[in-house]
């Protein structure tokens, strides 16, 4: 019904416009068309300088209203560095943006035509055009100067104290993996994948590394406060994304390629749930990268913990390795058995990823 | 231009040309109007082929925005019109993402890039260098018509039981790949794939007819640097075109190969849906590095006409010089080189080489420069003029607006590490879309309702017109003005429902507001190409062969040029297209040669 009503308000709104187009035509006709086009120049002209000043007007009512709602503090080192970038263009692109839509619009209204004015023939200044080559030319070198700069801090090779985890995508959703008490991350294939046999991600047994790597799903991936992490990404199946807004941190995950990307929490959630007066506040995995049809709802989530609560939390979680191999799980109480020999030197993924 | 190669071209199209009165010799109606040959013709079959595109494209966004807007409620009409896609009268998952992924499509390729330099390129390129057709006109036919077959193949692929393509216009593999993976990636991508093929044959078949007619077939008098600046951003065009179309060309036909044939060059260590896919050794992101060797230099391929044909818009209703022309024309060079090297600019996180990914933030912001230049060019243009506001004018004005608005985004998005933030959000959806959607869509505005008179001897309804204009304009803004903060906040692009994300769902009631200004200014479309088709029958007739006071070629026509364009000789040129005002005069005609003591410039 309510369908119904727009279509009919659209349809008699159509109408109407297009009868008064129709006559506004015949009038221009009969008053002489040259008349009513000086008469619309003046209208129109009007509308520009009054489209510029609203549209001035609504610049700031519509920062008014939305600043409250995005970006917040950085939760991460970098996230603050990306940050100051960011307010370092608005600044420079802002000032460019009033002085340029304040002359188009200014100038199209001044210079309407008029009776007596003449047209002034100007094709070409070599100063002018100078000028405005080379003052562009050096704001660019300064927001590019500015932007590598930091690029090169945000991507380069992570801290040696960082800790390391996995993070893997499929549709639709998101595991983790922790490399253990070695700190090493074991080797995978992906033919060896399989939920049947407790090998979710593929993890190839005969590396002994793999053996304390702990594995995570359906529940937050757990980081420490002020800890330096390096995540190792991949995918399964398509492209996916880790998408960290509060961390302002972004990777691709893609099938058959290993991405990495580092960054340091930098408050813990506790601390946010406090800082954004939100009590529901949740560190978020957005996934950003086009995946299928449940990409919108690819969600997961991250708690930041201090360094005794992950320790806590991390007591509680048994390497995947016992999960398919029972008998290897000291627990079960049955003698240890001496880890798989392997005369290779295990070459861990996380090193091989970078 | 040497008299042999004027003789040349002459008999090229010899049989009508020597023929006092075009026209009236006999043509069948399926000669004159559909297997045509002239170029006038075939400009109009671009032009109308493409606003059958846009409606459709359009109408998918406001479907969509639909999602957006109202997430989980029931629109029954819905479910009346697309049956299971529509279930319940919600657009299912599945639906949303193949309008999404058929609107970026249609829009990009369907209607921005063959509507517009389709219709501008062949129906004022020999108008306005001053010839009496295309190079080869049979290329040109056929341009069309591969064009008419990608077309087809398009839209069947909107009827098959499993829909459209819908992994993205971008196309990615694996998804796009992997039939397991998407019910889009069963049928519709082979169908996206073949017709995108056939696209790339006619705009080749079309770029390089382009081409060859501007740099041979130029009057007598018309050096390169006398062209009309629309004339030369058609030809930066046509050769981006054409060296950069091959290349998705081959990422298109490889996807094929992996898709039907088992092959493996984007598939690797992939496990889908439980099962282990055989293939190793591919890689999924060289498919983005071809697809971005066109899909940059593609959003050019879309932009230029526009800049030029507001360029020569300005300059014509400030009734003054366009500004800096040798500036205008460098900074479209430059624009050109520059647009195949900064691709990977969409690609700063999906793993690239750091100090590669710096390489290209410094030559995607060095883009930056010859925009700039732009810009202060077509103000210096306006400044002191006797300035008309047709509703060309307005348009080619709300161009120059939006493009500082979108340009200055991209200065953002360049710098890698703002992108990292930005990257795939809604910040990248405002800037492409007021950069080059909105901004082209108000240069094709501009050359259609110039250009109008010429192509059909009528004007089209001026109240609409201005109605038309204003409303888009407005409309424009407050749809993608606001989305910046959407992106800001990092919500992702292509998300079709916030409500479980604690991050993204603070903007319910904009998203509201964006979608009922949608729905608006969709209707106004609407409008348009109801005026459009009402003025080309009912329209105020054209009573002189020069309305706008211009002093191009294209002007010197009878009003309805028949094929071959002009009675009698084709004019010669004495000066370049741009001597508004000068010595006191409104303006003077490019066949006017150089009076004795008329100043320099
Ligand atoms: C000042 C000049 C410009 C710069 C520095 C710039 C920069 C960028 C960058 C870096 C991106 C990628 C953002 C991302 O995906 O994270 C982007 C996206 C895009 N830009 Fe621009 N841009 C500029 C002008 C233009 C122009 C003139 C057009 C069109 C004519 C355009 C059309 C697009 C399109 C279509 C996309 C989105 C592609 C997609 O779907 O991912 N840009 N721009
Ligand atoms: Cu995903
Ligand atoms: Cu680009």
């Amino acid at each position: 019904m309510q369908t119904f009503f727009i279509v009919a308000i659209l349809a008699l709104g159509f109408l109407v416009t297009f009868q008064i187009a129709k006559a506004s035509e015949y009038v221009a006709v009969l008053r002489g068309e040259e008349k009513t086009r000086k008469q619309t120049n003046k209208i129109n002209a009007f509308m520009l300088l009054a489209f510029l000043v609203f549209g001035l007007i609504g610049v700031f009512y519509c920062n008014a209203t939305l600043k409250g709602k995005i970006l917040g503090e950085a939760a991460s080192d970098h996230g603050k560095n990306i940050d100051m970038m960011l307010y370092i263009t608005l600044a420079l692109t802002g000032v460019v943006f009033f002085i340029t839509q304040i002359a188009l619009f200014w100038f199209s209204f001044k210079y309407q035509e008029k009776e007596n004015r003449k047209a002034f023939y100007f094709p070409h200044n070599n100063k002018l055009e100078l000028i405005w080559t080379v003052i562009p030319a050096i704001t660019l070198t300064i927001l590019v100067g500015f932007g590598i700069f930091y690029w090169f801090k945000i991507t380069g090779e992570a801290p040696k104290d960082a800790m390391v985890v996995e993070v893997t995508g499929s549709q639709f959703k998101w595991e983790f993996r922790y490399p253990g008490k070695d700190n090493i991350l074991g080797k995978k294939y992906f033919k060896q994948i399989s939920d049947a046999n407790n090998n979710p991600l593929g993890q190839i047994w005969d590396d002994p590394a793999n053996h304390d790597d702990i594995y995570v799903a359906g529940e937050p991936l757990h980081l420490i406060v002020n800890k330096p992490v390096k995540m190792v990404i991949g995918a399964k199946d398509v492209i996916h994304d880790v998408g960290l807004v509060h961390f302002r941190m972004k990777m691709d995950a893609v099938p058959g390629m290993p991405t990495t990307m580092w960054f340091t929490p930098t408050k813990t959630s506790k601390q946010m749930k406090e800082e954004t007066n939100n009590p529901n506040f949740v560190y978020e995995i957005s996934c950003d990268q086009m995946c299928g049809k449940g990409h919108w709802s690819m969600r997961g989530e991250i708690v930041v913990e201090t360094q005794a609560e992950y320790d806590a939390w991390m007591a509680t979680k048994k390497p995947k390795y016992w999960a398919a191999f029972p008998d290897k799980d000291p627990s079960a109480k049955q003698p240890a058995a001496a880890p798989v020999a392997d005369t290779t030197k295990p070459e861990p993924v996380a090193m091989l990823a970078k | 231009m040497s008299e042999a190669l004027h003789v040349h071209h002459d008999t090229a199209v010899g049989h009508d040309v020597h023929h006092d009165d075009h026209g009236h010799h006999h043509q069948s109606f399926i000669s004159k109007y559909i297997f045509s040959m002239d170029h006038k013709t075939i400009g109009k079959q671009f032009l109308i082929t493409g606003i059958v595109w846009a409606i459709i494209g359009g109408l998918f966004s406001v479907l969509f925005r639909l999602q957006l807007g109202f997430p989980g409620q029931s629109f029954p009409i819905l479910e009346t019109f697309f049956g299971h896609w529509a279930k319940g009268g919600t657009i299912q998952p599945e639906f949303y993402y193949a309008l999404v992924t058929m609107h970026g499509t249609v829009l990009v390729f369907f209607v921005l890039t063959a509507g517009l330099s389709g219709t501008f390129s062949n129906f004022l390129i020999p108008l306005q260098i001053g010839a009496r057709d295309m190079a080869s006109p049979l290329m040109n036919m056929l341009s069309y018509w591969f064009f008419f077959m990608a077309s087809i193949i398009m839209i069947s692929s909107l009827f098959i039981q499993t829909g459209p393509a819908s992994g993205g216009w971008t196309m990615y593999p694996p998804l796009s790949a992997l039939g397991q993976a998407s019910d889009g990636s069963k049928l519709g991508a082979d169908l996206w794939l073949i017709s995108m093929a056939l696209f790339i044959v006619s705009q080749l078949l079309a770029g390089l007819n382009y081409i060859s007619t501007i740099l041979n077939m130029r009057t007598k008098g018309m050096s390169m640097t006398r062209m009309p600046l629309t004339i030369w951003a058609l030809f930066f065009t046509a050769v981006l075109g054409v060296l950069s179309f091959p290349v998705l060309l081959s990422g298109a036909v490889l996807l094929l190969f992996d898709r039907n044939l088992g092959t493996s060059f984007f598939l690797s260590d992939i496990v889908v849906n439980g099962q282990i896919l055989p293939n190793e050794g591919g890689s999924a992101i060289l498919f983005q590095h071809l697809f971005w060797f066109l899909g940059h230099p593609e959003v050019y391929i879309i932009l230029l006409p526009a800049m030029g044909m507001c360029s020569e818009v300005l300059s014509v209703n400030s009734r003054k010089p366009i500004f800096g022309y040798m500036a205008m024309l460098g900074s479209m060079f430059a624009i050109a080189i520059l647009a195949f090297l900064v691709w990977a600019h969409h690609m700063f996180v999906t793993g690239l080489n750091p100090f590669l990914g710096s390489v290209f933030v410094l030559l995607t912001l060095l883009i930056a420069v010859p925009s700039a230049i732009k810009v202060f060019n077509w103000l210096t243009t306006l400044w002191r003029g006797n300035i008309r506001f047709t509703p060309a004018m307005l348009f080619a004005i709300g161009f120059v607006s939006l493009f500082i608005s979108g340009g200055l985004t991209g200065i953002f998005l360049g710098n890698s590490t703002i992108d990292i933030h930005l990257h795939d959000t809604m910040f990248v959806i405002a800037h492409f879309h007021i950069v080059m959607g909105v901004a082209s869509m108000f240069g094709m505005f501009a050359g259609i309702y110039h250009w109008f008179p010429k192509m059909f001897g009528r004007y089209l309804n001026n109240t609409l017109a201005y109605f038309h204009f204003w409303v888009t304009i407005i409309g424009a803004y407050l749809i993608f003005w606001p989305m910046h903060y959407e992106g800001l906040a990092g919500m992702p692009r292509r998300y079709l429902d916030k409500s479980i994300w604690v991050s993204f769902n603070q903007f319910g009631s904009l998203d509201q507001m964006i979608t009922i200004v949608t729905v608006i200014v969709f209707a106004v479309q609407l409008m348009f190409v109801f005026n459009f088709f009402y003025s080309i029958f009912k329209g105020r007739k054209v009573t002189s062969t020069n309305p706008w006071g211009a002093t191009t070629l294209e002007w010197t026509t009878p009003i309805l040029p028949g094929h071959g364009n002009w009675t009698g000789e084709i004019p010669e040129v004495h000066r370049w297209p741009y001597d508004y005002g000068k010595d006191g005069r409104e303006f003077i005609p490019q066949t006017e040669p150089i009076g004795a003591n008329e100043s320099k410039h």
